[in-house]
């Protein structure tokens, strides 16, 4: 028996440990720099340089069972080759190289540039060789002023421009309820004239930006001219020792943290996601605790033990056994449609677009604070019957009045079986995904839902969330297989926030009970 | 004068459910005096402690007969409330049960529960009941840390000076030495004779050595009435019933 029972537990160790170490491998792999290698291959007669890295190594059976030996490569340059991966066959292999002089260049768009630098072209005419000895520093200095000038771009545009159109559309909408009047003309006419000044000095920006070329040749020889305002970073893989390489890898996984997606969510960070997740997280927290525990207070302390409060404590645990999308579509129809129906027409009724009455960060929390409320009702019904007896009669036997009992002792001594519930709702829900789809998480949302402009909390704010981002990425991205790191990388990140917010939480626990030491019951 | 019939129980019988647990009680309680109840288990003595504050109400289908008197105001009084009746009676029991709170919190509950907050009177009642529960000393440097860093018997006489915070008149103790070792039993029982000067304490012990030691008057119970019931002296020299000098001289338990 105990050999039945061990073998059980080993079995689940084996697993999650497994399933943790895949994640946590691949997650870390996908940041590291690998060495960029040339390949020379000749295929049927047609000699051919693929340059890039080794992704992986695997043996393929053709129809005719022969098995072949294949390496897969990355070779990036989307815009020359199309594909950013390619199979190799290791009897078509002429040769192997590693080149200390290749390139990995990240931009804006087009994924990454792996091949050789050649001259930076300045708008001014100027051209500088790549073997010139400032030509480092210059590429460095171009990639920070470029960074300076995009940002004074989003600002631009995202800003000044942002308040100019919202107070256009303010402004027409007035129009439209009460009828032009001379004050809304002239005030458009003042607000167009800004608009062309400030279309003008964002065009002057982009043109700065495109000024100058970053020049570069892939390894079998074609030129590729890119603006410098679109560099992000470079990168000689090959010259750098280990110390460089963990250095890249720190900047690569601190960029991806830190930075937003480009290109589809396929590259860049995933920050607004982050913080989606982890606000979704707290905001369904701070609904579910008290939901949950006052409910529970009621069901194990005020009603009357029975079949009818059995038969509610049991749907209260099938509640949890729901399919939550169920959940989804719950909260669709009742937040939304209803409740935000009901918003929208109580005080947004003059605006056109729904405000409320469509998914956002609100929603998808409160819709998740149902799906997790009943593992803290069951987690402080635990903790409220686990008070002793003994304690609950000394409070009464002191006079205190039921509530007083419940409120000054044994809210207090079941306070770390409540946050225990609390922790399981939070890991449940940081997980979710089915149910978000359907009330506001979408796989682009550049505005987060807490930011600088009033009123500064947008609770009807659609947001991104690491788990639907995972999904997003590796089935619903044109090139999966360029995106299969980011999706290892993204699960971890998800792993990691989750044990970190339990990790919180249990500390928090731990706090508590020290301070009330052990009951001695 | 003290009063002979501070507690006066007066044909008092107790069901849970179809049980009766005690059948027409009568019997009065000296007031400042130590008196104890005695019996074998079942015998429906904690019973008879429990409802002097009504804790027994806190149960499920449980029923009365007869009338229990505090100094002349019945405790079944419509017009009394249970909360107001509890802040006149005390009660210690049988298992330490202080709060998850600090020594201090503990202390001042029933004050807190009472709505006084004022620092200032809290500080004397913690300092007058933490000594009159012979805890001063031992704990005056850390009352604000938590109350189960302390030992079992300090525990029990913190659950005392808990019990005495709001000066109640009658103090009620179920089997307080039950979970101590003889040392700090003998401190409660030292203790006991000490409060006798201020409160009316009831206590149900199954040791009776320590009714002997610490009660001026003793009660025995047996199957739910009341056998004997007498100047301590007297039951346990001279007992006048048959089944009290079984008891006594250990013939059951």
């Amino acid at each position: 028996m105990v050999w039945l029972t061990a073998a059980g537990l080993a079995v689940g160790v084996i697993l999650t440990l497994g399933l943790l170490s895949l994640v946590l491998v691949k997650g870390m792999e996908s940041f590291w720099p690998n060495r960029l290698v040339v390949v020379d291959v000749n295929k049927d007669g047609v000699e051919e340089k693929i340059g890039g890295y080794i992704a992986q190594e695997r043996e393929r059976r053709d129809m005719a069972g022969v098995y072949h030996e294949e390496i897969q490569v990355f070779r990036g340059n989307r815009d020359l080759y199309g594909e950013t991966f390619v199979f190799i066959d290791r009897a078509e292999v002429q040769s192997t190289s590693e080149p200390e002089d290749l390139w990995v260049v990240e931009r804006l768009e087009g994924g990454s540039v792996i091949g050789r630098a050649v001259a930076i072209e300045f708008g001014s005419g100027e051209r500088l060789e790549v073997g010139a000895p400032e030509f480092m520093d210059r590429i460095a200095q171009e990639i920070e002023t470029n960074e300076d000038l995009r940002e004074e771009l989003e600002v631009i545009e995202k800003g000044e421009i942002g308040r100019n159109s919202e107070r256009v559309k303010e402004l027409t909408n007035q129009e439209r309820l009460h009828g032009p009047s001379a004050e809304i003309t002239l005030e458009l006419e003042v607000l167009q004239a800004e608009f062309a000044e400030l279309d003008k000095k964002r065009l002057e920006v982009r043109e700065r930006l495109e000024a100058d070329r970053f020049i570069m040749a892939s390894v079998d020889g074609k030129e590729l001219g890119i603006a410098t305002g679109e560099l992000l970073h470079v990168f000689e893989p090959n010259k750098v020792g280990v110390f460089g390489r963990l250095g890249e890898m720190f900047r690569r996984i601190w960029s991806f943290l830190s930075s937003n997606p480009r290109e589809a969510n396929t590259e860049g960070g995933v920050y607004p996601a982050i913080f989606g997740t982890v606000v979704m997280t707290l905001v369904m927290s701070l609904f579910v605790t008290p939901f949950g525990v006052i409910a529970a207070i009621y069901l194990r302390e005020y009603a009357k033990q029975g079949p009818l409060v059995q038969a509610v404590r049991i749907s209260v645990n099938n509640l949890a056994g729901v399919p939550s999308i169920v959940f989804g579509v719950f909260g669709l129809a009742f937040f939304i449609y209803f409740v935000g129906g009901v918003v929208d027409d109580w005080f947004y009724s003059d605006l056109e677009e729904p405000v409320f009455k469509s998914g956002g960060i609100l929603w998808a929390s409160l819709t998740l604070a149902l799906l997790t409320v009943p593992v803290v009702i069951v987690a402080t019904e635990e903790a409220l019957a686990a008070v002793p007896r003994g304690v609950r009669e000394a409070a009464l036997a002191c006079g205190a009045s039921k509530w007083q009992m419940i409120q000054r002792v044994v809210l207090p001594a079941s306070l770390p079986g409540i946050l225990t519930g609390v922790i399981l709702a939070m890991a449940r829900g940081a997980g979710e995904v089915a149910p978000l789809m359907l009330v506001g998480v979408v796989k682009s949302a550049p505005d987060l839902p807490i930011d600088g402009v009033s009123p500064f909390i947008h609770a009807e704010r659609q947001f991104m969330h690491l788990g639907f981002h995972i999904y997003d990425l590796g089935f619903q991205s044109p090139d999966s297989e360029a995106a299969k790191p980011m999706v290892f990388a993204t699960t971890l990140l998800l792993i990691t926030i989750v044990v970190v917010m339990n990790l919180a939480a249990i500390t928090l626990r731990n706090h508590l009970r020290k301070k009330y030491a052990t009951s001695s019951f | 004068m003290p009063r002979e019939d501070f507690i006066a129980i007066d044909n008092f019988s107790f069901h849970y459910g179809a049980k009766q647990a005690l059948h027409r009680i009568n019997m009065s309680i000296p007031e400042r005096k130590v008196t104890a109840l005695i019996g074998p288990s079942g015998c429906g003595k904690s019973t008879l402690l429990r409802n002097m504050n009504r804790m027994n109400d806190l149960i499920d289908g449980v029923r009365h007969e007869g009338d229990i008197r505090l100094n002349d105001q019945s405790l079944y009084d419509p017009k009394i409330e249970v909360i107001s009746l509890r802040k006149r009676v005390g009660m210690v029991f049988q298992k330490y049960n202080p709060f998850a709170k600090t020594i201090y919190e503990n202390v001042v509950f029933s004050l807190r529960v009472a709505g006084r907050n004022k620092k200032k009177e809290l500080d004397e009642v913690v300092e007058r009941s933490l000594h009159s529960a012979a805890l001063w000393d031992e704990v005056k440097d850390r009352l604000h840390s938590s109350a189960f860093g302390l030992s079992g018997g300090q525990q029990q006489r913190l659950c005392i000076a808990r019990a005495i915070a709001n000066q109640p008149e009658i103090l009620l103790m179920d089997e307080p030495c039950a979970a101590l070792d003889p040392t700090a039993t003998l401190k409660i029982e030292h203790l006991i004779r000490q409060l006798k000067d201020q409160y009316t304490i009831v206590i149900v012990t199954h040791n009776m050595e320590q009714a002997t030691r610490c009660s001026d008057r003793t009660a025995f119970l047996y199957m739910g009435r009341l056998i004997e019931y007498g100047p301590t002296r007297d039951i346990f020299e001279n007992p006048q019933e048959g089944e009290t000098e079984s008891y006594i001289s250990g013939r059951f338990s």
